[in-house]
């Protein structure tokens, strides 16, 4: 009588195992928009990812037949496997550093990453400027009184040595100049974040839209951070997202890029995750 | 009549070979669990050494082991501060774990009447259930914020605060293991020296806690392998950054969580990602020479 019961049991499980294995099958056949097919895959930063996301989901519901999978990991993951050839597309917040320049890695610079300077909310202090920036993070100025605040200390509160974001303020802001090690490292924007708002006298730095009601945002050699200032080339702290393929792509990959660069993608998602589209740069 | 006694004859002679059958394949099958496990082990063994080693191709282990200078972009990968910081962090965890536990383990062994026995020891094991980003979480919302206004830290993160919280994650395998060990001290020997005069006090420091020491080494051991080794909790009280402490209020790194931090964004392969499956390696071999060190201790419990 058991025994009766499981087999039944097991068999109703294949079937309908199956049946769903088929079903799925059938949506795969049944594309509507011939012509494109095949597999796109794309791993790295993930700062990108939540732009990616939805720019996935809608390539892919206009495409039928493409598959795109998309993976985090990092931005030196990213190069490091398009390099390889284990994926198509290496995203990344950074410029490709010297050891891939030989690889023939081709640049799509996709969107315009912010980044902020933020302290905790009780903090007086409303600018910095890129000296004053320079001297916090290399450790030369300690306390918020030198930079026009109150007699505290001031708790550095940044990202590790192997993160864009870092790289991209080193680039910016530091140029030749090193980053302190006496700081507080966190393993990811929101990580950040939530130290600074816990931590009074600190500062660090994120991507613009992790920066919320939580923490304070610093103006950047007295220039508020909105999108109309970065576009006119006021505001400097910012980076590009950059997707890099092995050679210059083709077929399906191609048309994802061109679909991520489209008037139609970057006007109605990137602005919205707070990025800021990259075709209304001024160069 | 009998023919049906030869069915059943028939019937239970491939019943016991189908049993001798079982029997053997029972046997294989566990054999071949031991030795995919041993396989597994020791690939991961040989895997993180073989990965971490090539290292050296471009570091010398010198400045690896002595330099604290780890700016893995110029190419100076010196993680002293790191094996600093991770033998710092567990010492402060044990020397303020290994006695509560110890205290603990005494309370719950001999003083301890019944009813509370019964609801101290699960409450103890069920410390070991809760998740250390749990831990990591309390001791950021409630410890960083309580010695910055207490001490008139600037942040509070640091070996100390990081100490503290693996403190709390210890304790209980110190307790329950030394708990253990007491319990088994054979009673006339502490009967005996009752009856020779000697009070409460007396007879757990000369006699009970000498016999049950190699159980408590075990149990202090086992708990150091665990502070070397945790990494989340760590990770979020130490502050994460290559300076060698000068004090306990310094924000640092140790071998685990530096390797949680860099590991996402560091390429496979390069200088800087086999130094990090180094640092793996080392606290691989450290773990594994505490174990070694708890096997020699229990080793020596049974011999006595």
């Amino acid at each position: 009588m058991f025994f009766k019961k499981t087999m039944l049991l097991a068999g109703a499980a294949l079937l309908s195992a199956s049946a769903l294995l088929f079903t799925g099958c059938g949506g795969g056949a049944a594309g509507t928009d011939a012509g494109l097919s095949g597999k796109i895959s794309a791993s790295g930063s993930t700062a990108l990812l939540p732009l990616l996301k939805p720019a996935q989901e809608e390539f892919q519901n206009a495409n039928k037949n493409v598959t795109v999978s998309i993976a985090g990991g990092g931005s030196f993951t990213g190069m490091n496997q398009v390099a390889e050839g284990s994926v198509d597309i290496g995203n990344s917040d950074v410029d490709l550093p010297e050891e891939y320049k030989d690889k023939g890695l081709v640049d799509h610079k996709v969107v315009v990453e912010p980044f902020v300077f933020i302290v905790d909310k009780e903090n007086p202090v409303k600018n910095l400027t890129k000296q004053q920036a320079i001297d916090i993070l290399t450790g030369k100025i300690t306390n918020w009184k030198d930079v026009g605040g109150s007699d505290q200390k001031i708790t550095l509160i940044h990202r590790a040595k192997s993160s864009g974001s870092r790289a991209t303020i080193q680039a910016v802001v530091l140029g030749s100049a090193s980053f302190t090690d006496d700081a507080i490292i966190q393993d990811s924007n929101g990580a950040v974040r939530t130290a600074i708002s816990t931590t009074p006298g600190s500062i660090g730095y994120v991507d613009a839209p992790y920066a919320d009601d939580s923490v304070k945002v610093l103006a950047y050699d007295g220039v508020e951070f909105n999108a109309q200032n970065i576009i006119d080339g006021k505001y400097m702290l910012y980076g590009y997202g950059h997707m890099y393929t092995k050679g210059e792509p083709t077929g399906a990959v191609k048309a994802f890029l061109d679909y991520v660069l489209s008037d139609a993608f970057q006007n109605s998602q990137v602005e919205k995750l707070g990025f800021i589209p990259v075709n209304k740069m001024k160069k | 009549m009998t023919g049906r006694n030869n069915t059943t004859r028939t019937d239970a002679k491939s019943w016991h070979r189908r049993q001798l059958f079982f029997d053997k394949a029972g046997a294989y099958g566990v054999i071949a669990c031991s030795v995919l496990m041993t396989i597994l082990l020791f690939s991961i063994i040989f895997f993180v050494g073989r990965q971490g080693l090539l290292t050296f191709q471009a570091v010398s282990p010198i400045d690896f082991f002595f330099s604290a200078k780890w700016e893995p972009t110029a190419g100076a990968f010196g993680a002293a501060s790191f094996l600093a910081g991770s033998l710092l962090t567990t010492l402060v965890a044990i020397l303020l774990g290994a006695p509560l536990g110890l205290a603990g383990a005494i309370y719950l062994a001999q003083v301890a009447p019944p009813a509370i026995k019964k609801i101290l020891r699960p409450a103890v094991d069920l410390y070991v259930a809760i998740p250390s980003v749990v831990y990591g979480y309390m001791g950021l919302t409630l410890l960083l914020p309580f010695l910055r206004d207490n001490l008139g830290l600037p942040s509070g993160f640091g070996i100390f605060s990081a100490g503290v919280v693996l403190a709390i994650m210890i304790f209980p395998t110190v307790l329950s293991l030394s708990a253990d060990a007491i319990h088994a001290v054979p009673s006339p020997l502490e009967e005996g020296s009752i009856a020779l005069g000697a009070t409460w006090w007396q007879t757990l420091r000369h006699i009970t806690l000498p016999a049950a020491a190699p159980g408590i080494t075990t149990g202090i051991i086992l708990a150091m392998a665990r502070a070397v080794g945790e990494t989340m909790a760590v990770e979020m009280l130490i502050g994460n950054t290559p300076q060698l402490a000068t004090s306990l209020f310094q924000p640092t790194a140790t071998l685990t969580s530096n390797i949680v931090v860099e590991m996402g964004n560091t390429p496979f392969g390069s200088a800087w990602g086999n130094s990090l499956f180094l640092m793996a390696f080392v606290l691989l071999i450290l773990s594994l020479f505490l174990i070694l060190l708890v096997r020699h201790f229990s080793a020596r419990k049974e011999a006595a």
